[in-house]
């Protein structure tokens, strides 16, 4: 390691922005093998990504506002909801609670000095960054947008004439630096916990990344393949997937969904570990059922494989697999609900801090119940084939993913902000951007179940006159909920030029990552510390504990 | 006599729809509750609470009696749904960019898809390029159009009256105006029209496609308009002309 001299000159207490490296300016950033300065450099690439997406989103709203031509014509809106898709997912809502914060905070909560990889996590990043370049690259080289949906199925994708190959092989690039990132951090995970920190007293944060790491390793594969598969068919027409050829379009569609639908849980799990964080913190009093939790987490990444047909109900598969894959998937259902009333109980007996962090992981619980709640409606074999593929769908993980990962993301920036950039926000106007996102959020996709139930299919240019009142109601949602969110982001960033400056722990946390100075010295610790109970013993309990055996 | 799909899926969807805001009402409250009742300025001494086996029990075993019921509900359903009665009449239902169309036994072909009052109906669903998915919201089912394969479903038609048919897979540039018209008749002008063949079919059927493969610009007008059904006359006459029209 390049600054492994820095404790020798006695400048531990120097933050990891300051500390002297061997290069200055940009380059000290991207030569970095810092697990944290990787991080933020993560952080930054991804709020950039996060809002391109987002004006796409706006963009489309805004087309939906009135019936026929708003703003652009159908090939506009068919590139706009596949990079809306293709950026979200693959570049934000997959890698975002991992690459930001685990980054940061695993190795400092485990109480490692860095990850075990600290080269293959920076190339990791480089990946994630080529990966992203190219899908916007994409955009401006021969044959015009891509305008597949974010799915890619053939043969659409294999006969349309815009630039699909090369937003395929930017995904396949993407998944690259994912299963490294999943290495690195199963590795970690397993190498280098300080001593006394048993697998039972990690943070649930850590059980949550540990578990989406193995999706990331093994699942991550199948989608590579696949991918690369199209980029063939296109180039040489191979007749894997073309009927014409032989080949079967529906084999796509496992292959496809074989690595999609684990990524769901590659999405949402790490935002479960970050709520099973922030509750009992500011609860001030240990989670309820640690064990049930973490092996939840451990239930849905290994159930999480076995459900992916029911993305396919409508296409024909055997009414036989739809059965079982119907059965499981009410099952999968089970260890989030068992989460959910976990983090309720938390609450009970507590001793509760509003802040915002907690506010937004409130939110959450209530978001994300509606999300989960309307998956059983899709898991139901009946109902789904009337509300697979219309605007049901579309709300229904809208409020999973947005809901989930996009809130909990929301969250953990201001939970951990103090922790990493060593200022505070304003907390008032942070709640103030959390109840107005709040509020915009159901403004907008709550009349997408209403419409979907009625009928309007998903991926439409234009509807009928009977839907407009939803579609009016929902873009107005979208201008509330991007308020909000232009009001959090300026919040942040005011309080990262002007805030005051954050203690090591301001909100009295329990994990290691409270313990040391806000921003962490560059090898976070001064000595690896040694662990003798649970992750979330409150210092106030803590205390009586002690009175009490006094 | 059969319980009808369509009812079946509502009714599905209200059990489970139900269920769920009970659920989330309960979630829900319990959380105001205890951001009240546990407030720091209310409750400043936090209680050491871990965990407790048997609440951990009770919600799990309480949600898995749940959704099990939920699934064999959603399975009989499907049962129905997948279990085509014997002497429902057949018709084909061919995809393509971006429109479709149906062929009867008795290989008269149409775009427009009519269909004889109080009969069940089944649909051999197939594609002649992309994926598509034949949907008709109206009778709550789908299922998609795959090149290469067919798929079915049946329905009942239970009343007169105009319906529509979307695609609801992905597919291209006019995806969002594959609309097809759904016409239910009563069953002696329906084998009226049936029986007939227009003199020029395939030459109507040419221009039909290039008018629904022009630019979307072209199309944007027509969205309503190619919804708003030619209602079902009593004039049998009527309804050849107006097929010959089309």
């Amino acid at each position: 390691m390049a600054n492994g001299t820095i404790a020798a000159h006695g400048t531990a207490e120097v933050d990891f922005y300051h500390v002297k490296s061997k290069h200055k300016g940009l380059l000290a950033w991207l030569l970095t093998t810092d697990h944290k300065r990787i991080g933020i450099m993560y952080l930054s690439c991804m709020t950039v990504f996060f809002l391109t997406a987002m004006t796409f989103g706006v963009l489309m709203r805004l087309e939906m506002l009135t019936p026929g031509m708003t703003i652009m014509t159908a090939q506009t809106y068919n590139s706009l909801f596949t990079l809306h898709g293709v950026i979200m997912i693959f570049l934000f809502i997959i890698p975002g609670i991992p690459a930001v914060f685990g980054n940061f905070f695993l190795p400092i909560q485990i109480g490692a000095m860095d990850v075990q990889f600290p080269r293959l996590n920076l190339l990791s990043w480089y990946l994630y960054i080529i990966g992203g370049g190219l899908a916007i690259f994409s955009l401006f080289g021969g044959g015009g947008w891509v305008d597949t949906g974010w799915t890619f199925y053939v043969p659409y994708s294999v006969r349309t004439t815009t630039n699909v190959s090369l937003s395929v092989f930017a995904a396949f690039v993407l998944g690259f630096s994912s299963i490294l990132t999943g290495l690195n951090f199963i590795t970690t995970i397993h190498r280098l916990r300080c001593p006394g920190m048993t697998f039972f007293r990690m943070p649930l944060f850590i059980w949550s990344i540990y578990a989406t790491s193995w999706i990331q390793v093994l699942a991550t594969p199948v989608i590579g393949i696949t991918l690369v598969l199209i980029i063939l068919e296109r180039a040489f027409g191979i007749g894997v997937f073309d009927p014409t050829l032989g080949g079967d379009p529906i084999l796509y569609q496992h292959l496809f969904w074989i690595y999609s639908h684990p990524a769901v849980y590659i999405m949402i799990l790490p935002a479960m570990g970050v709520v099973s964080e922030i509750i009992p913190t500011f609860a001030r009093k240990p989670i309820f059922g640690y064990v049930p939790i973490a092996i939840s987490s451990l239930a849905i990444a290994l159930v999480g494989y076995l459900v992916w047909g029911h993305h396919m109900f409508s296409s024909g598969i055997s009414d036989t697999s739809r059965v079982i894959f119907s059965l499981l998937t009410f099952i999968v259902a089970l260890p989030s609900g068992i989460k959910v009333f976990n983090w309720v109980a938390t609450l009970y007996k507590g001793s509760i801090v509003m802040s915002a962090p907690m506010l937004y992981a409130m939110l959450f619980i209530f978001i994300f119940s509606i999300g989960g709640l309307t998956g059983l409606v899709l898991g139901a074999l009946n109902t789904d084939l009337h509300v697979t593929d219309t605007y049901y769908v579309v709300a229904h993980f809208h409020y999973v993913m947005f809901g989930g990962m996009g809130i909990i993301f929301f969250a953990s920036v201001h939970y951990w902000f103090p922790k990493m950039f060593g200022k505070m926000y304003n907390e008032k106007m942070a709640k103030v951007a959390a109840i107005i996102i709040g509020v915009g959020f159901n403004v907008l996709y709550f009349p997408m179940f209403i419409m979907g139930y009625m009928g309007m299919p998903r991926r439409y240019y234009d509807y009928l006159p009977e839907f407009q009142i939803y579609h009016l109601i929902s873009t107005v949602g979208s201008w509330i909920l991007v308020s909000g969110i232009l009001i959090m982001i300026a919040n942040l960033l005011s309080g990262l030029r002007n805030g005051s400056k954050a203690s090591s722990n301001p909100w009295e946390g329990t994990t290691l990552e409270w313990t040391v100075p806000s921003p962490p010295p560059l090898l976070n610790f001064d000595k690896i510390p040694t662990v003798d109970h649970g992750p979330y013993e409150h210092p106030e309990i803590a205390r009586r504990k002690e009175e009490e055996s006094k | 006599m059969r319980p009808d799909i369509a009812t079946q899926v509502d009714q599905t969807f209200w059990m489970i729809t139900g269920t769920s805001i009970v659920l989330l009402l309960i979630i829900t409250a319990a959380m105001l509750y205890f951001l009240f009742k546990y407030s720091k300025k209310r409750h400043p001494v936090p209680e050491n609470i871990e965990g407790n086996t048997s609440i951990e029990i009770v919600w799990t075993v309480i949600p898995v009696i749940i959704v099990l019921v939920m699934f064999f509900i959603s399975w009989a359903g499907f049962k129905n749904m997948r279990d085509v009665p014997k002497d429902a009449m057949v018709v084909k239902v061919m995809g393509q960019m971006w429109k479709w169309s149906f062929e009867y036994d008795n290989k008269k072909k149409s775009d427009t898809l009519y269909l004889p009052v109080n009969r069940d109906v089944k649909f051999e669903i197939g594609s002649i390029d992309v994926n598509h998915s034949f949907y008709l919201p109206q009778f709550r089912v789908k299922e998609d159009a795959i090149p290469g394969r067919t798929n079915y479903y049946w329905i009942r038609t239970n009343e007169e009256g105009n319906f529509y048919a979307a695609c609801a897979e992905y597919c291209g540039l006019n995806h969002w105006n594959m609309y097809a018209q759904m016409v239910v008749m009563p069953e002696d002008k329906f084998a009226v029209w049936k029986n007939y063949f227009p003199p020029d079919t395939t030459a109507v059927a040419k221009t039909d496609t290039l008018k629904t493969t022009a630019g979307a610009k072209d199309t944007l007008k027509t969205v309503k308009d190619s919804l708003k059904v030619p209602a079902v006359t009593k004039d049998t006459t009527a309804i050849k002309k107006d097929t010959i029209k089309k």
